[in-house]
């Protein structure tokens, strides 16, 4: 494709739809992934995003329109299932329960859409996971609904920043001052399965992972603030998500695992800064 | 709940400590007044933690009663988690964040709280790290960063579980010095659960050791001159 060629493409509005949707669904993930990688929950966002994908199953065979009526519930019983109940003592354990209930609902999700009459099951089934190319083929509704949701979830985000921080650092100390850190896990979880469930239609339910800890794990090398740390992760991922969004009109690759290559690619930028930068400081 | 005298912080009454139903401890009964220097002992396992988590009500007793004075407010100094370890934090902002549970809804910091948050931190010695990571600080100057924190939340009683665990001889004595400071000049009562004998005789002005089947419970002295006491100091002296 020629530059020229590449330029006619800004002529399109589900383009542009596309770059703002993403800009935000990295800004937002970006923000929670800080505090999900440092509370040992990276693989929320995985467990949830397969959460997601078998309730999308059940939606689809069930022939709804708008998918969102059951997708949205279940990913929230399902966050907060896994955030606020594991620091209690339960008989399973973290990361087993959460292994668990993400095959099952992957699983199941398949399984389910098989009993459908979609004449194109694989090929739906690879679309949900891997998010291809339904980010350039939103609507001006689903652009709405994902402006309002991303808003919502910076302005909460700020005004809990200090909160959402202590619980990150030390939950038990916060509680036993007297924080009631029960509502705030119980928002973080909501936000959570909020975002998951956006950013499915950006790059699909197996590579969500990546939007939350690539960027915070960026981060996480080079900065020795918290608040360096939540800046920076969200500033490579809105970067990351343009970069990856121009580069797969311009190559005409899958929109979900081009950016997510983008944001390895950062991850191995900012590991070698952290690793030259921590060598100069002992030198 | 019965009223308290007015010296009094805290009173427990035949408390039973557990989890589901599964007592560790019981028969634990205690009063502590403001300025106390109470050093709780006891076996591993024996409950400790235990107790230190039920007055924090982070989990409920399984039977007994706890009367707190009225608006006591406690700093908590728990044992360190691995997640704390590689945290990417400055030392101001964890410091701050012990004025979390004073400040209610409201979403940043006063500057009257950023500047208490700075005398703590210039009174333990720290004042001139609050810019740094913590990750990259000593066991003794981490603990010293969540001693100020704790003492952003409180000008009462805090509660220290094991402060000592993991430092050195030197640093620990500093920091056992530091605390008794705290108790000696600023007059806030102190919990501190220790495995450190020669520490609680130096410091403590109450003993309360926890056990299965009952506790003992007096001054330092009583404590010493008690059957629990004088066994459990020869042991450690042999």
């Amino acid at each position: 494709m020629s530059f020229s060629e590449f330029l006619t493409f800004f002529d399109y509005p589900f383009v542009w739809y596309a770059l703002v949707v993403g800009t935000l669904i990295a800004l937002c993930s970006s923000l929670l992934g800080v505090t999900l990688v440092l509370k040992r929950f990276s693989f929320i966002g995985d467990g949830l995003s397969h959460v997601a994908f078998g309730a999308m199953a059940v939606a689809a065979v069930a022939g709804l329109t708008n998918q969102m009526i059951i997708i949205l519930p279940v990913t929230i019983a399902a966050a907060v299932l896994l955030l606020c109940t594991s620091s209690r003592k339960t008989k399973l354990n973290g990361d087993a329960s959460l292994a668990m209930i993400s095959v099952s609902a992957l699983a199941l999700g398949y399984l389910i859409y098989n009993l459908s009459d979609s004449p194109n099951v694989s090929g739906d089934v690879c679309t949900t996971l891997f998010g291809s190319t339904s980010i350039l083929a939103l609507t001006q509704t689903d652009l709405w609904i994902c402006i309002v949701m991303s808003v919502a979830v910076t302005v909460l985000y700020i005004l809990f920043y200090h909160k959402i921080f202590a619980i990150t650092f030390d939950e038990t100390f916060a509680k036993a001052t007297g924080v009631k850190t029960g509502i705030y896990n119980l928002l973080i979880a909501v936000v959570i399965a909020v975002i998951i469930v956006l950013a499915m239609n950006l790059v699909g339910s197996l590579l969500i992972s990546a939007l939350v800890i690539f960027p915070a794990l960026c981060g996480m090398g080079l900065f020795r603030s918290f608040k360096g740390v939540v800046i920076s992760s969200a500033c490579v991922s809105v970067l990351c998500a343009l970069i990856g969004i121009l580069a797969s009109i311009w190559l005409m690759t899958p929109t979900g695992s081009t950016i997510v290559a983008v944001d390895l690619i950062a991850f191995l930028i900012f590991s070698a800064a952290g690793f030259a930068a921590r060598r100069a400081r002992r030198a | 709940m019965q009223e308290l005298s007015e010296n009094i912080l805290l009173a427990c009454k035949d408390l039973s400590l557990g989890y589901e139903g599964h007592p560790v401890a019981d028969g634990v009964s205690f009063t502590l007044e403001r300025g106390d220097y109470l050093c709780i002992i006891g076996e591993n396992g024996s409950g400790k933690s235990t107790l230190v988590k039920t007055l924090l009500s982070l989990q409920p007793s399984l039977s007994g009663s706890i009367a707190w004075a009225e608006r006591v407010t406690v700093g908590y100094l728990p044992q360190q988690t691995p997640v704390q370890r590689d945290f990417p934090a400055t030392v101001e902002e964890i410091v701050l964040s012990g004025f979390l549970a004073k400040s209610g809804l409201r979403p940043f910091f006063r500057k009257q709280e950023k500047g208490l948050a700075q005398e703590k931190m210039a009174r333990l010695g720290i004042g001139h790290l609050k810019k740094r990571c913590y990750r990259e600080l000593s066991g003794g100057q981490q603990q010293r960063v969540l001693l100020a924190r704790a003492l952003c939340a409180t000008g009462d009683l805090l509660l220290l579980d094991e402060p000592a665990a993991g430092l050195d001889p030197k640093v620990t004595a500093e920091l056992y010095e530091l605390i008794a400071s705290l108790n000696r000049d600023e007059g806030i009562t102190i919990i501190m659960v220790s495995h450190d004998l020669p520490a609680v005789r130096s410091y403590a002005t109450h003993v309360l050791h926890v056990m299965h089947g009952g506790c003992t419970f007096g001054t330092l002295a009583q404590y010493a001159a008690s059957d629990a006491g004088k066994l459990f100091f020869a042991e450690a002296e042999a």
